[in-house]
C-alpha cells in the first residue's frame, strides 16, 4: 500500500485563497483516484505562501481488473443500430467497416478492436451482436499521472494567469511539481510533463533563508526537511505560533493582544516561517480613537492591535515577519514603526479636519450628502435622511423614544459618511458618527444612534436597546425597505443587490428583541407619504418654499387622522396642484426626481407578506413550524410581527401538548363533517345550536365546555394574552373526544341534526378565534 | 553586499547599471505627462503582439490630486517610477528582482521582504495582469504584474512589469523622514541639493494650478482635442501615397491618448467632474487606448509581418 505526496511549488499565493485551494487540491485528486478504481486509506491537504501539498496514505497499488459484456442489436439490424452500438463502445469507424466487422461476426470470426472483443450469440433464434470490454488493472503511478494532471489543468482558482510563452494556467507561475509513490521498498517519482514542468522528488525550502533543493522520500521526511528548512507547512501551526507568541510577549509587557481570528488566519497564510515582533506606536497617535487605531494597522500593514487592559488603550502592535535576522528583527521593526507612523500621520490629519467639522455642527457633510445619490429613483442621501428623520418621529411614540431625539438623531446619523475618516475607511461608518456627534456635543442618545442605528446587520449581531436607537434604525430600513417596493426592485432568487432581506430581518429583531409592537401596514403608508410630500414640496418652488415646514405638517396630521377633506379648501387646491405638477415632471428637473414615489396598497400588502416570509425563515430557526406561523398569520392584526409571534409562540406551546394536538384533530373532524354538511345542505350552520336539543350527556357536557372556553378566550384575546386564551381551547379536547366517541351527528332527527351541525359550528369559530387551525398540518 | 547608496541619484543609477546588466535596453524617459511608468509606450505599446522585448527606465509621473504644497512627507504630484518590462516574463523574474534591491542596498537577510497579493487593473488602459505589491519591512517597495490584458487585447506572451517608486523608496533606504530633506546628489558634493531644493517650489506651484488655476475650459476643449485627433490618425488610410507604403500611425494616436488621460487627471483635480461623469471619461479614454493598441498590433513592431 504506497504512500502519495504531491507538492505544487509555485509563486505566492494570495493567503486568501490557500485553504480552498488545498481543499479542491485533495478532492480533484481523492476523486479522480477513486473513479479511475483506487481506494486510499486517508488524505490531508496543506497550503504555505508558496506551496500547496496533498498526501495521500495507504493507496492501492494498482486498479482492479474489470469485465464488462453488452449485447448489441441482431445483426441484420438496420445500419444505424449498428453504428450506434459501435460508437457506444468507443470504435469509431466509417459504416463500410462497421458493415465488414459484422459480416466477419456472421461468418464465425471473433473480432478484437483495442480493448473490445466483439462476437455473436444466439438468442430466440437470432443471431445478436455481443461485446466484452476488458479493463485490464493500472498501476496507481499511471492513473496519478493522469488525474494530477487533469487536476492542475482544471483547477479551479478564482483568478488565474499566464506566464511567459506558456499557455498553462494557474494563480501565480507553478514552478515545480513534487510527485512521489512511496513504501517500505523507498520513493518512486511518478514521471508527469506538464508544458515543460517536469516532475520530482525535490522541493525548496524558505526562500531566504534556506537555498537549494532537498529530495525528499515520504510525507514526514518532508514535514521534516521543509522545517529544518525554515517551513511550518501546516497553517494551522503557524497560526498557533503566531499567536502564543504574540500573546507571551504582550503578557511580558503587561499588555493583552486584541483578538482577530480572520487576521490571524490572513498573516498565516503570508508567511512560511513566522517570526512575532512587538512594535510601538509613536506617542503622538495614542490619543486617536482605538478602532482608527485598529483599523488603520490592520488594513493597510497587517498588524494585531495590542492594548493596555487597565486603560483599554491601544499602545503597542504585533507585526509578524517572515524571517529571523542577525538583529533580531530590529531593522524589521524599525521600518514597521516608521511605515506606520506614516500612516497614522494620515489618520490623524482625517480625524482633526472632521473634529473641526463636527465641532461646528456638521454642516457641510449635510450639504454633500445631497450631492451623494442614494439611488437614482429615490434620490439623494439627503433626501433619505430627510425621509428617515420624519419616519423616526412616527415610529418613536410606539417605541418608548423621544420624538424629538429620534428625529434629532436621523437627521445626523449619515452625516459621518461624508468624513474624511469614513471615506479612508468605510468600515468605521456609524462609529465615527458616534464620536463626532459627541465632538458637536449633541445628546447623548443622538451619538449612540448614530453608531447603532445600522445595527442589527448580520442575524447574529446584536440587536440596540436604546429607544433612540430603535427608532432610527427602524425608520432607516423601513424607509429602504418602502422605498424599493415603490419603484419595485424586490430581491428575486438569489439577488439581493440592497440587501433588503438583511434589512427586514433586521425590522423583526428590532421588534421582537425589544418586544415593541408596531403595525407595519400603518407605517408603511407614512413612509409612502413623507416620500410623496417631501419630493413634492421640494420641487414646488419658491412660492411654496417658505412655508413648507407648516404644510407638510398639516398635511402629516390630515393623514394621520384620515381627514384630508379636513383641511382647508385653499390647502387642498395647494395639494391637487401639486400632485398634479409632481406627476407631470417639474421643468428642468430630471424625470427621476420629479416622479412621485408611491407604495399603493398593492405593494404595502406584499412588502407585507415579505416580512412574513422573513419571519417564518426566522422563527423556523428557533424552532417554530411554518404552518403554525400561517395559522397566526391569518388572524387579524398581522402587520404587529411581535402580537404575531406571540400568537405563534402560544400555539406551537400548545400543539405540543397532548391535550392540543388531540384538539386540532377534534377541530378538523368537526369542521370536516361541517363543511361536508353545509357543501351536502347548501346552507351555513352558524347560528343557533340550542342546549335543549341536547339528547346525550356527552352533547350536553360539550355545550358547557365552550360555554366555559368562550368565556376564557374571549377576555384573553381581548387583553392578547394568548396562552390563556390557548389553554381555555385546550380543555375542549375531553369534551369534543368524547362527544364524538357516544353522539351520532347524523341522527335521524333533523332537528337534532341540525343542532349538532350547530354545536360543531361554535367549535369552529371558538377554535377559529384563536388562531386559523385549518392552516395546521397534522399529524393524521 | 554592495555599500549603501547615498543619494537619490545614486538609486537610480544603480538601478540602470543593475537592469542593464540583465539585458534591458534602457531607455529615456517620454516626453509627455504621464500618471504612471505603465503609460510609456515602450510598456503599453510593447506588451502587445509576440516580439520579445525588454527595457528598463525612469519616468517622471504626474498625479495632480496628490498635490500637497511639497509639505507632505511623501505625497508629491510629481514623482518618478522606475519601470521594467520583459516580454516574455522570465521564469526566475522574482530572483532577478530581488538583485536589484541587493544592488541598490537593501540586504534580503537583514529585511522582511514579503510579495503581498495586488491585482492590478487600469480602467484608462483597459489593461489587467495579476501579481504583488513587494513589501520590505511593511512598506510597499515596488508593484510586481504578469500582464495579461492590454487595451482588450490578451498578452501573447506575458510580459513580466516591474515598478518602483523611487521617492518612497530612496527615503527608506537613504533613512530620511521627509522625501524634501532627501540628497538628491552626493551630500559630499562641492554643490549638494536636496530633494527640496529641487522640487519644494515647484510642488507648491503646480499644486496652486493644478487644484485652483488650471483653466477648465481650456483643458475640455484639449480633452475633446485629443480625443478627436485620435480618432482622425487612426482613421487615416495607412497607405502613405507620398511613401507609396504603408504607415500605420500607432504611436501619434497614442499620444493623443495619453494626452486626453492627463487632461483628464487634471480636471480631476480641478474637481469638476462629477462621480457619474467620472465613469463616463474613463471609459472615453479606454476607447482612445484600444483603438491604439488595435492599430499597434497590426505594425511590424506589433507582430505582424513586414
Amino acid at each position: 500500500m504506497p504512500d502519495l505526496l504531491i507538492e505544487l511549488f509555485s509563486e505566492e499565493i494570495p493567503a486568501r485563497m490557500q485553504k480552498r485551494a488545498s481543499e479542491d487540491l485533495k478532492k480533484l485528486v481523492t476523486d479522480g483516484l477513486v473513479e479511475a478504481g483506487l481506494t486510499y486509506a486517508g488524505a490531508a491537504a496543506f497550503a504555505t505562501p508558496r506551496r500547496l501539498t496533498l498526501s495521500v496514505e495507504g493507496l492501492t497499488a494498482e486498479s482492479k481488473a474489470t469485465l464488462q459484456e453488452r449485447r448489441g442489436p441482431a445483426l441484420d439490424a438496420k445500419p444505424q443500430a449498428i453504428a450506434g452500438f459501435m460508437r457506444g463502445l468507443d470504435i469509431e469507424a466509417p459504416d463500410s467497416i462497421y458493415r465488414k466487422y459484422v459480416e466477419d461476426i456472421r461468418n464465425g470470426e471473433v473480432i478484437t478492436v483495442g480493448e473490445v472483443m466483439l462476437k455473436s450469440i444466439e438468442a430466440k433464434g437470432r443471431q445478436f451482436l455481443f461485446a466484452s470490454i476488458e479493463n485490464r488493472g493500472r498501476m496507481a503511478a499511471d492513473i496519478v499521472a493522469e488525474v494530477l494532471e487533469a487536476t492542475i489543468r482544471n483547477f479551479p482558482w478564482p483568478k488565474s494567469m499566464r506566464w511567459g510563452e506558456g499557455t498553462l494556467k494557474w494563480v501565480r507561475p507553478l514552478h515545480s511539481i513534487l510527485c512521489i509513490l512511496s513504501d517500505e521498498g523507498g520513493a518512486e517519482v511518478v514521471p508527469l510533463d506538464i508544458d515543460g514542468i517536469t516532475s520530482g522528488d525535490t522541493t525548496q525550502g524558505h526562500r531566504f533563508m534556506a537555498k537549494g533543493a532537498t529530495s525528499v522520500s515520504s510525507f514526514d521526511d518532508y514535514e521534516a526537511k521543509l522545517k529544518r528548512a525554515y517551513v511550518v507547512l501546516r497553517a494551522d501551526e503557524r497560526a498557533e505560533m503566531i499567536w502564543h507568541d504574540a500573546t507571551n510577549q504582550a503578557f511580558a509587557a503587561g499588555l493583552e493582544v486584541v483578538e482577530d481570528r480572520g487576521l490571524l488566519a490572513e498573516v498565516a497564510g503570508l508567511v512560511e516561517w513566522p517570526v512575532v515582533l512587538l512594535g510601538r506606536i509613536d506617542d503622538d497617535f495614542l490619543g486617536l480613537p482605538p478602532e482608527v487605531l485598529q483599523t488603520s494597522m490592520k488594513e493597510h500593514q497587517k498588524f494585531f492591535s495590542v492594548k493596555n487592559p487597565k486603560t483599554g488603550r491601544i499602545e503597542r502592535f504585533v507585526t509578524v515577519a517572515n524571517m529571523e535576522t542577525a538583529d533580531n528583527g530590529a531593522t524589521i521593526l524599525a521600518g514597521n514603526q516608521k511605515v506606520l507612523s506614516a500612516r497614522l500621520a494620515d489618520a490623524k490629519f482625517f480625524w482633526e479636519n472632521d473634529l473641526r467639522v463636527a465641532k461646528a455642527g456638521m454642516e457641510p457633510w449635510l450639504d454633500s450628502l445631497g450631492n451623494v445619490t442614494f439611488h437614482n429613483k429615490l434620490g439623494s442621501q439627503q433626501d433619505r435622511v430627510t425621509r428617515v428623520a420624519a419616519l423616526a418621529r412616527e415610529i418613536a411614540p410606539d417605541i418608548g423614544a423621544d420624538p424629538d431625539l429620534a428625529t434629532q438623531a436621523a437627521k445626523v446619523a449619515k452625516a459621518d459618511l461624508a468624513s474624511e475618516m469614513v471615506y479612508e475607511f468605510p468600515d468605521l461608518q456609524g462609529l465615527m458618527g458616534r464620536y463626532y456627534a459627541e465632538a458637536a456635543e449633541l445628546p447623548a442618545e443622538v451619538a449612540e444612534a448614530c453608531e447603532e442605528h445600522y445595527s442589527p446587520l448580520g442575524p447574529s449581531d446584536d440587536v440596540p436597546t436604546a429607544p433612540v436607537s430603535v427608532a432610527v434604525a427602524l425608520a432607516d430600513k423601513i424607509d429602504t425597505l418602502t422605498g424599493f417596493w415603490a419603484i419595485d426592485e424586490k430581491p428575486t432568487g438569489s439577488k439581493d443587490p440592497f440587501a433588503l432581506r438583511r434589512a427586514a430581518l433586521g425590522v423583526i429583531r428590532l421588534l421582537l428583541s425589544n418586544g415593541k409592537s408596531l403595525e407595519l401596514l400603518n407605517i408603511f403608508k407614512h413612509a409612502t407619504f413623507f416620500e410623496v410630500t417631501y419630493q413634492s414640496l421640494k420641487k414646488f418652488g419658491s412660492d411654496v418654499e417658505g412655508h413648507n415646514e407648516r404644510v407638510r405638517e398639516r398635511l402629516y396630521q390630515a393623514f394621520l387622522d384620515d381627514k384630508l377633506e379636513s383641511v382647508s379648501v385653499e390647502m387642498r387646491q395647494e395639494i391637487a396642484d401639486l400632485a398634479d405638477r409632481a406627476k407631470a415632471g417639474f421643468p428642468g428637473e430630471e424625470p427621476s426626481n420629479s416622479k412621485i414615489i408611491e407604495i399603493d396598497e398593492a405593494a404595502r400588502t406584499d412588502l407585507l407578506s415579505f416580512f412574513h416570509d422573513r419571519l417564518k425563515v426566522f422563527l423556523k430557526d428557533k424552532g417554530i413550524r411554518h404552518d403554525i406561523i400561517d395559522a397566526c398569520i391569518a388572524m387579524p392584526g398581522n402587520d404587529d410581527l411581535t402580537l404575531l409571534v406571540k400568537r405563534a409562540e402560544a400555539l406551537a406551546a400548545t400543539l405540543a401538548t397532548d391535550d392540543g394536538e388531540n384538539l386540532i384533530q377534534g377541530f378538523k373532524r368537526a369542521n370536516n363533517i361541517l363543511s361536508q354538511a353545509e357543501e351536502k345542505d347548501g346552507v351555513e350552520y352558524s347560528y343557533g345550536a340550542d342546549l335543549k336539543y341536547a339528547e346525550e350527556p356527552a352533547e350536553k357536557a360539550l355545550f358547557a365546555a365552550l360555554d366555559a372556553a368562550d368565556a376564557k378566550i374571549g377576555p384573553a384575546m381581548e387583553a392578547e394574552d394568548f396562552s390563556t386564551a390557548m389553554t381555555g381551547m385546550a380543555a375542549l379536547r375531553g369534551p369534543i373526544d368524547q362527544f364524538f366517541t357516544d353522539v351520532q351527528v347524523n341522527a335521524d332527527s333533523q332537528v337534532v341534526r341540525r343542532n349538532r351541525l350547530n354545536l360543531l359550528s361554535r367549535i369552529r369559530k371558538s377554535c377559529l378565534s384563536v388562531a386559523d387551525l385549518t392552516k395546521i398540518e397534522g399529524s393524521s | 553586499m554592495a555599500e549603501k547608496p547615498r543619494s537619490f541619484q545614486e538609486i537610480i543609477l544603480r538601478l540602470q547599471t543593475y537592469w542593464a546588466g540583465r539585458g534591458c535596453a534602457i531607455l529615456q524617459p517620454y516626453d509627455m505627462e504621464v500618471g504612471a511608468g505603465t503609460f510609456h509606450p515602450a510598456t503599453t505599446l510593447r506588451s502587445l503582439g509576440s516580439k520579445p522585448w525588454a527595457a528598463a527606465y525612469v519616468q517622471p509621473s504626474r498625479r495632480p490630486t496628490d498635490g500637497r504644497y511639497g509639505e507632505n512627507p511623501n505625497r508629491l504630484q510629481h514623482y518618478y517610477q522606475y519601470q521594467v518590462i520583459i516580454k516574455p516574463s522570465p521564469s526566475d523574474l522574482q530572483d532577478i528582482y530581488l538583485g536589484s534591491l541587493e544592488a541598490i542596498g537593501i540586504d534580503a537577510s537583514m529585511h522582511d521582504i514579503r510579495f503581498v497579493e495586488d491585482d492590478w487593473e487600469s480602467p484608462t488602459l483597459g489593461a489587467w495582469g495579476l501579481g504583488w505589491e513587494v513589501w520590505c519591512d511593511g512598506m510597499e517597495v515596488s508593484q510586481f504584474t504578469y500582464f495579461q490584458q492590454v487595451g482588450g487585447h490578451d498578452c501573447k506572451p506575458v510580459s513580466g512589469e516591474l515598478t518602483y517608486g523611487l521617492e518612497r523608496l530612496a527615503i527608506y533606504i537613504l533613512g530620511v523622514d521627509h522625501v524634501m530633506d532627501m540628497p538628491f546628489n552626493d551630500p559630499q558634493s562641492p554643490i549638494p541639493l536636496t530633494y527640496g531644493d529641487i522640487f519644494k517650489q515647484t510642488e507648491q506651484e503646480y499644486a496652486r494650478w493644478n487644484f485652483d488655476v488650471a483653466d477648465t475650459d481650456v483643458l475640455l476643449q484639449h480633452f475633446k482635442d485629443a480625443e478627436a485627433e485620435c480618432q482622425r490618425i487612426l482613421d487615416t488610410p495607412s497607405d502613405d501615397p507620398k511613401k507609396d507604403m504603408k504607415i500605420i500611425m500607432a504611436h501619434p494616436a497614442y499620444d493623443q491618448c495619453i494626452k486626453a488621460s492627463h487632461v483628464f487627471n487634471l480636471l480631476d483635480a480641478r474637481g469638476v467632474i462629477s462621480v457619474t461623469e467620472r465613469q463616463a471619461y474613463i471609459g472615453r479614454v479606454r476607447a482612445l487606448a484600444k483603438m491604439c493598441a488595435d492599430a499597434f498590433v497590426q505594425t511590424e513592431a506589433g507582430g505582424q509581418a513586414a
